[in-house]
């Protein structure tokens, strides 16, 4: 029993992080209905260029900031370039695009900073946290409950920032309807720009703390992908959800990893989280706190 | 001037309804045909088609053409997003080995067959959620697929018929006695195959279900009030696109490859796939031809690009560069295609004959 609680609660943790990529997904779906399929790639690119700058000799407070600027240059010539001249097309075609987009960073991520995989150093140990092991005898990483702390403060940030100012609430209303938020004067294209901006902070967040856990990689992008059943089962609309989402999956895939991969001969965790968020899609398409589908012909 | 139609009429009902009305049309068509099937072996015994233009380019370029083509049916004509391809391939790939291996004197032709049905059995299995889902969220539950069948095939030895490192040989292809050996006859093998089943396909959009995915493509609601039956329409697409998809896969491991392991159909390939079907052209046969052709030359032209660029100012360029930049190439080229011309290579082909046809005159 010790050890099912052990199991899940770093489940738990591991699923805080998905949540936060996930969340990037969120935050641009709701302002512009578009899915962002590049945002794993911004993961990468932001976690490659806070790390470059930083084995260049910058020191981590410089090299964050400055990552920071660049991730925003990024979301504004992306929405730019990319979105504005795709206004008004269907979703799909926009999630084709973003899917370009991924591409397109990873490549550019990889041409400047190269292949190599680089170690990151947060200042943060992953070990066990020793008041738990002593009290409670569960190894409990303290890395995993520090990222977690991170990702709760940024939703809560997040969740402000949407309900209290007024950027927020113009983002909400251009989620709402494009059509009715410009007729009433929010500026759409400064809204977009906005969000992006907000989705490249995130993805900076998210890309340092799995980079300091795995190492800045290429494989960040599939850790990205990852998020994709998350933002299922919570639905895409919803930031709740995909908190929600997250410590489902993560604690499903690991619990299913430990107690069922040793049956089929591991390494489900690989999808075991899409396998799960198709049935869950069979029996709510809409997710566990996305909006009704309603369609007209 | 060049293409002009005026004065070809259409007396018949059969004439109406073949697959080339136009004249030009069929004279260009059967003029590439021939040049395929006679001309380019021609050219070899010749010695201007060398060994290395049938393995590394016209060979992929036709089994990737078939990869495409049975996306394109899912999702140019039938609307349904998918980012699965690669692993239907493998199971059309792993299901032939399997046929072939443990079936005394299985013909290869009909192993082929067997590992398209299986890829379509497959593929009913994952379109069922098409039934509920639409859109991106489909997407992202095609990646199940992916990530599902992959894992399977590895971690099922039977599959591998117990090889310790998952990767398969794929046994010869003998049909009628003649062993296709050489790298031409290989070719040649696999074009016949593709060229009869682009014709099914061709003929298949063109009629009574293809006409239905199409209106399930445009407005699925609609098509439901209109009586078209969604279970049955998007089913079908799924499975007569796997069958595509595997076949497609049998000749990546037989014709192509020779050896394949399960890793072999990554995420890469079937985004790569889905990339041909977008340059190309969704809802086009003609597109994923020419979505295979430039998704196949582009990084050999890449490279050859690169290396120029390197002779000419003697800068060494960092060797991972180049598939980096390839990514970025790929990646602007989605892009672009998607803002300037959304129907993609075959749409421009279809300006390109209207430009032919007032040519020289401005209207």
């Amino acid at each position: 029993m010790q050890f099912f609680f052990e199991v899940l609660i770093a489940g738990l943790l591991s699923g805080v992080m998905y949540s936060l990529v996930a969340l990037g997904y969120v935050l641009i779906y709701k302002a512009s209905g578009v899915f962002n399929f590049a945002q794993g790639a911004m993961v990468f690119f932001a976690a490659l260029t806070a790390v470059g700058l930083h084995d260049l000799g910058l020191s981590l407070w410089v090299a964050v900031p400055l990552t920071m600027a660049v991730m925003v240059v990024l979301g504004l010539v992306t929405e730019r370039i990319v979105l504005r001249p795709l206004v008004a097309q269907p979703e799909i075609t926009l999630f084709m695009a973003t899917i370009g987009l991924s591409f397109f960073i990873e490549g550019l991520a990889q041409a400047i900073w190269g292949a190599n995989v680089r170690g990151l150093d947060l200042g943060i140990d992953d070990v066990p946290l020793e008041w738990l092991l002593d009290h409670a005898n569960m190894a409990i990483s303290q890395f995993d409950l520090i990222a977690a702390a991170i990702a709760a403060a940024m939703v809560a940030a997040l969740a402000i920032f949407f309900s209290k100012t007024k950027i927020g609430r113009a983002l909400r209303a251009v989620a709402d309807d494009h059509q009715a938020a410009l007729s009433v004067g929010i500026p759409l294209h400064h809204v977009w720009g906005v969000v992006w901006a907000v989705a490249g902070f995130v993805a900076l967040v998210s890309g340092l703390l799995w980079g300091a856990r795995n190492g800045v990689q290429f494989s960040l992008t599939f850790l990205a992908l990852k998020a994709l059943p998350v933002l299922i089962l919570g639905g895409f609309t919803s930031v709740p959800g995909a908190i929600v989402g997250g410590l489902i999956i993560g604690a499903s895939e690991k619990l299913a990893e430990v107690f069922l991969g040793p049956y089929v001969g591991g390494g489900i965790d690989g999808w075991f989280p899409y396998v799960l968020a198709l049935l869950f899609l069979l029996v709510r398409p809409e997710g566990l706190f996305g909006e009704k589908i309603i369609r007209r012909i | 001037m060049f293409y002009r139609e005026a004065g070809q009429f259409k007396a018949t009902y059969e004439e109406d309804s073949r697959i080339f009305p136009i004249r030009q049309d069929r004279i260009v068509f059967a003029f590439i045909l021939a040049f395929a099937f006679l001309g380019v072996p021609l050219l070899a015994s010749l010695g201007i088609v060398s060994n290395y233009t049938f393995t590394a380019i016209l060979t992929p370029f036709l089994i990737f053409s078939l990869a495409a083509l049975g996306l394109n049916i899912l999702t140019g004509y039938a609307g349904q997003l998918s980012l699965g391809t690669a692993a239907f391939m493998a199971v059309g790939a792993f299901a032939s080995y399997n046929f072939m291996l443990r079936i005394e004197g299985m013909p290869i032709l009909v192993a082929f067959m067997l590992g398209g049905l299986c890829a379509a059995a497959v593929g009913i299995v994952f379109g069922l959620p098409s039934l509920r889902i639409r859109g991106f969220y489909l997407a992202a539950a095609t990646l199940a697929t992916q990530f599902f069948i992959v894992w399977c095939l590895t971690k099922v030895g039977w599959f591998t018929n117990y090889s310790s490192s998952g990767v398969i040989s794929a046994q010869k292809i003998v049909i009628l006695g003649y062993t296709f050996q050489s790298s031409m006859s290989k070719y040649l093998f696999v074009l016949a195959v593709v060229s009869v089943m682009a014709l099914l396909a061709k003929n298949m959009v063109r009629s009574n279900i293809g006409r239905s995915w199409m209106a399930i493509r445009d407005m699925d609601m609609a098509a439901e009030v209109i009586g078209f039956r969604p279970i049955r329409t998007k089913l079908m697409a799924f499975a007569v696109s796997s069958f595509y998809c595997g076949v497609a896969g049998a000749l990546f491991a037989y014709a192509y490859l020779g050896t394949v392991e399960p890793e072999g159909f990554n995420l890469d390939l079937s985004f790569r796939i889905l990339f041909m079907v977008i340059i190309g052209g969704a809802g086009s046969i003609l597109g994923s031809f020419l979505g295979a052709a430039f998704i196949v030359l582009l990084p050999i032209y890449l490279n050859v690009l690169l290396n120029f660029t390197e002779a000419a100012t003697g800068i060494d360029l960092p060797s991972g560069l180049s598939s980096s930049v390839e990514l970025m190439v790929f990646g602007s080229l989605i892009i672009f295609f998607l803002i300037v011309e959304p129907h993609g290579l075959a749409r421009l082909w279809q300006i390109g004959k209207e430009k032919l046809r007032l040519w020289p005159f401005p209207h």
